[in-house]
Formats: structure tokens, C-alpha cells, sequence
């Protein structure tokens, strides 16, 4: 199969490898996709939690060329975005920006989803903290 | 380092002609273009001399009676004809059959289809070495078992069974030994007398002959081994295959064959070395890297070796410059993990990548350095990107993981 030169960049020159610390408050992971299936992505964010920017993002995949590239073009993406501008990220803005066939769409799909489970968990961390908050406050006023 | 690329290091696949086999043919195509079978002129008898040195070279190689070769057009037909000519001339002793389940699949086929005729098959299982042994045989015969075909050596990861002792028990048993030996013949001394062969397969591409050419080897004496036919019509080669011989194809065999025989002492030698060094290498450079099949009963120009934690169509991106076969768990053209490997125990394990590396004639040892770096480089580079080679490493069981499927 040709790849296009992006993803080949891609691939040979991932951006953002590596790995935040899952239990920190500030950073959402999501890991979606499976190994029977041939692609693994762990996508995860670190997010200013007063101004809800996102300062750095990292990946890691198991998958071929155009999994890599996918994952690796949307932590480029989502770094120095909002979370809620992150989400606009539509796998189609992928397909197009790595010329990806029709056999390799799932790729982008896959992208997508990680951006958005990474988001969701940085989210319900926060609202679990919020509680957290509340729970003491009501505690206080007893 | 001057590698010309690309690199062709899937010699079990196929393999070049040979020069000194091209330059054999080519006269037969033109100058001696009569048919063998023409028994009243000159171009006739030409044809026929040509094709009968070609038995004697084919023979020889293998130990056999100059008059039990039969021509085919290559392995799966020799496998097809043996296998479902022996069942369907011998069903009125038995109809069991014992096979391999990481045969060819121009074993496992027949084998299929003969089981749909009423046959009963008993399929092998290797162990994580990938070798049948002679026991395993010895049990599974019946009073019925009428034929046993166990390939002499594996073509996806290269070892090579216990052929010998297998022709040893089904001489014992009177039951008819059918080898498909297409990676084996011409790699490996051969002798279809000392390893008790009543049929073997062999195809002139795995080496240096020509395409489309190949042979059979029928036993005719201690037993007489018969076969019903498959093709019919003219009753050349002793009526087990009907068709106007392909001469050029026969004379490339012949000649492949006669060099083969001269040089493989030298040549086995030669790549035994550099394939372990291959093994070697690769695996000293990757903790993570296995050998799949027996460390040293093997082919002395194969190794097949997987890699956990990478997918392998990222990793055959990377080895772009270089011909290799995957016998990958997961791949873009298929997801189905390679049947030889699940054979092993290894299949189940969708999570790695697997090579076979089949080194040749011509590959060089500066290719062999070259494959090692880049494949080396190319596993690490995808381990620092592959979030289970983590998973792995912080000592998560990858089997128990609940995936979220997309």
C-alpha cells in the first residue's frame, strides 16, 4: 500500500511520544481500540485546570502506519486547544490532513475516540473532585 | 556498507532461476521444441533424451529409481495427486488418513476434501518446537490408516520433522509415506530409500528452477506404490499424469536439481551461518523477540521470529526496502492469525508481529547486516511507541484486559 508523505512523516517522526501520570488530576488518558483487532491507541492530555487549555499532550500506539500517524497528528492538534475546542476535532479533519485511504478511515475514527475518551476522563475527574469539594462544604454547614 | 536495494530475503516463497538453469532451458525452447512423446522422428527423441537426463538428475538428488518421477507442474499438484491418489486407490484397505495441522495448504486441502468424501483425518499437533515426531505417528495409526503425509520440512517457520523415523513406523505398518517436501529437497541430503518415502513433492522454484515445474516421487518397488490419476488422457508418465511434458520446465528442474546436489554441502553451510547469525543478532538486539520452532532442526536458510507488542504492518512499513514474508498475527490484508503459528501455541497472542526470514543463494552476508540494523531499529522504534510493550513492562496480563472495541 503507498502511504502519503504525512503519514510517513508521521511515522518515522511521531510527535509527542510518551507518558503523563495518569493519577494526576490535571490529565485525562484514554486507551481505546484492541489488540485483536490491530490497533491499540492511549491518548492522554495535560489540561490547565483553570483555563481549561490543554498544555501538552501524549501518545503512545500499537497499529500500523496510519494508526500512528492519526494518534500522533491529534496530540498536535489538541496541545495549546481548550477542551471543548479539542472535541470539535472530527476524524474527517484527519483523513483529509493524511490523504488516509478508505481501508485505513478507521484509523482516523480510532483518533477520535481517543481524543474524546481522554477528554471525558479528564472531565469526570473533575466533576468527581467537585463533589469532593461540595461533599465538604455540606459537611461544613452541618 | 553498499547494499543494492531492494533486498529479496523470501527464498521460500520463491527463488530466482538460477543462470546456469536458464541457460540449460533455453535451447528447448526453440532448437528442441519436439514433444517427447512423439516416438517416429528426430525432434521426438531429442525431447525425450533431454527429459530422460532430467530423471536421472531429479533422481539422483533424492536417491530414487531413475523411473519413479513423475513430472507435475509443481508441489500442490505432486500433494494432490499423491494425497487423493493414494486415498482413492487404497480406500478399499482403509479410509484414515493422518496429516499435520500446520501442513500446506495443498496438504490440508485434499485432506478436507477427502474428509468430505467419507475419509477420516487425524490431524497432528505440533508442539511449541513445530516438529512432528515419529512417536506421535506411531500413535495415531490405525488398522485402517492408509496413508500418513507429514511434510518433510516447514515452509512458514522452517524446522524440519522426523521424516526418517516416520517412514521407519509406516514401513512397519505397511501404511504409504507421502512427504511434501518442497523447502526441504535440494537445501538438505535427501534420500528417499533411507527415510522409507513412498511419495515426495517437489517444485523446481524452490530451487533456482524454473516456475510452474515440478515433480512426484512414486515409489515402484518395496512396496509398488499406485495412484489413480487425477489428469487423464494421453497416459504419459506411466499413465499418473496425462499431458504433453513441459520440456524447457523438466530440463531447468534436471539442471537445478544436478546443482543443487553439487552444491550443497557448501551452500547449507554457507547460509546456516548466516542465518544464525540472523537469529542471533536479532534476538540478542531484542529482548523481546522469540524464535518460533525448534532452535537448531531447521532449514539451514530459515528463521521465523515474532515480535510481541508490534503491529505488523507498521513493522513491514518500516522493512519496505527488503522482501520478507510475514506470518503476521495481524495484518492490514487479514486478521486472522497465520494457522502454522497457532499450530504452536503462539497464534492466540494477537498482540506481535512475526518475519520469516528465507535467505538464498544470493543474498549476501552485507544484506544479512543490513536486514539485522533495520529490523532492529524498526522493532525498538515501534516499542517505544506501543502502549502495550508499557502495559507489558508495568506487568499487566494483556489477555485479561478489558478492551474497548471499536
Amino acid at each position: 500500500m503507498a502511504y502519503s508523505d504525512k503519514v510517513i512523516d508521521h511515522y518515522e517522526h511521531p510527535r509527542n511520544v510518551g507518558t503523563l501520570d495518569k493519577d494526576d488530576s490535571g490529565v485525562g488518558t484514554g486507551v481505546v481500540g484492541a489488540p485483536e483487532c490491530g490497533d491499540v491507541m492511549k491518548l492522554q492530555i495535560q489540561v490547565d485546570e483553570k483555563t481549561g487549555v490543554i498544555t501538552d499532550a501524549k501518545f503512545k500506539t500499537f497499529g500500523c502506519g496510519s494508526a500512528i500517524a492519526s494518534s500522533s497528528l491529534a496530540t498536535e492538534w489538541m496541545k495549546g486547544k481548550t477542551v471543548d475546542d479539542a472535541l470539535q476535532i472530527k476524524n474527517t479533519d484527519i483523513v483529509q490532513e493524511l490523504s488516509l485511504p478508505p481501508v485505513k478511515i478507521h484509523c482516523s475514527v480510532l483518533a477520535e475516540d481517543a481524543i474524546r475518551s481522554a477528554i471525558a476522563d479528564y472531565q469526570n475527574k473533575q466533576s468527581e473532585q467537585a463533589g469532593a469539594r461540595s461533599d465538604q462544604v455540606s459537611l461544613a454547614v452541618e | 556498507m553498499t547494499v543494492k536495494l531492494p533486498i529479496y530475503m523470501d527464498n521460500n516463497a520463491t527463488t530466482p532461476v538460477d543462470p546456469r538453469v536458464l541457460e540449460a532451458m533455453l535451447p528447448y525452447f526453440q532448437d528442441v521444441f519436439g514433444n517427447a512423446a512423439s516416438r517416429n522422428h528426430q525432434f521426438g527423441w531429442d525431447a525425450e533424451d533431454a527429459v530422460d537426463k532430467a530423471r536421472h538428475q531429479v533422481a539422483s538428488l533424492i536417491g530414487a529409481d531413475v523411473k519413479s518421477i513423475v513430472w507435475t507442474s509443481g508441489s500442490t499438484e505432486s500433494n494432490n495427486l499423491a494425497i487423493k491418489g493414494a486415498a482413492e486407490m487404497y480406500k478399499d484397505k482403509g479410509r484414515h488418513i493422518i496429516t499435520a495441522r500446520h501442513e500446506h495448504k495443498a496438504v490440508l486441502d485434499p485432506c478436507k476434501r477427502l474428509m468430505k468424501e467419507g475419509f477420516d483425518v487425524t490431524w497432528l499437533e505440533p508442539g511449541e518446537d513445530g516438529i512432528i515426531y515419529g512417536e506421535q505417528v506411531a500413535e495415531a495409526i490405525r488398522d485402517d490408516t492408509i496413508l500418513v503425509t507429514i511434510m518433510w520440512a516447514n515452509n512458514e517457520i522452517g524446522t524440519v520433522n522426523e521424516a526418517e523415523q516416520i517412514g521407519k513406523i509406516c514401513k512397519e505398518k505397511g501404511v504409504v509415506f507421502h512427504t511434501d517436501a518442497t523447502q526441504y529437497v535440494g537445501k538438505l541430503p535427501t534420500n528417499v530409500e533411507e527415510a522409507g518415502v513412498d511419495l515426495l513433492s517437489a517444485s523446481g522454484h524452490k530451487i533456482y528452477g524454473p516456475k510452474g515445474c515440478g515433480f512426484l516421487y512414486v515409489r515402484r518397488r518395496r512396496p509398488r506404490i499406485r495412484l489413480t490419476p487425477i489428469m487423464e488422457g494421453g497416459g504419459h508418465e506411466r499413465g499418473m499424469r496425462s499431458g504433453t511434458l513441459n520440456v524447457p520446465g523438466i530440463v531447468g528442474v534436471g539442471a537445478a536439481c544436478e546443482i543443487c546436489g553439487l552444491e550443497m554441502a557448501e551452500e547449507s553451510s554457507r547460509l546456516s551461518v548466516l542465518r544464525d547469525k540472523l537469529i542471533d543478532s536479532i534476538l540478542g538486539g531484542l529482548d523481546t523477540a522469540v524464535l518460533n520452532g525448534h532452535g537448531t532442526k531447521r532449514l539451514p536458510h530459515t528463521a521465523n521470529i515474532s515480535f510481541p507488542y508490534v503491529e505488523g504492518e507498521s513493522l513491514l512499513m518500516a522493512m519496505k526496502q527488503v522482501a520478507l514474508s510475514s506470518g503476521s498475527a495481524c495484518t492490514s490484508a487479514s486478521l486472522e492469525p497465520s494457522y502454522v503459528l497457532k499450530a504452536l501455541g503462539r497464534g492466540d497472542d494477537l498482540a506481535h508481529s512475526s518475519i520469516r526470514f528465507g535467505l538464498g543463494r544470493f543474498n549476501t552476508e552485507e544484506e544479512v547486516d543490513y536486514v539485522i540494523d533495520k529490523i532492529v531499529r524498526a522493532v525498538q522504534h515501534l516499542l517505544d511507541l506501543s502502549p502495550l510493550y508499557d502495559m507489558f513492562r508495568e506487568g499487566v496480563d494483556l489477555s485479561k484486559v478489558q478492551w474497548a472495541a471499536h
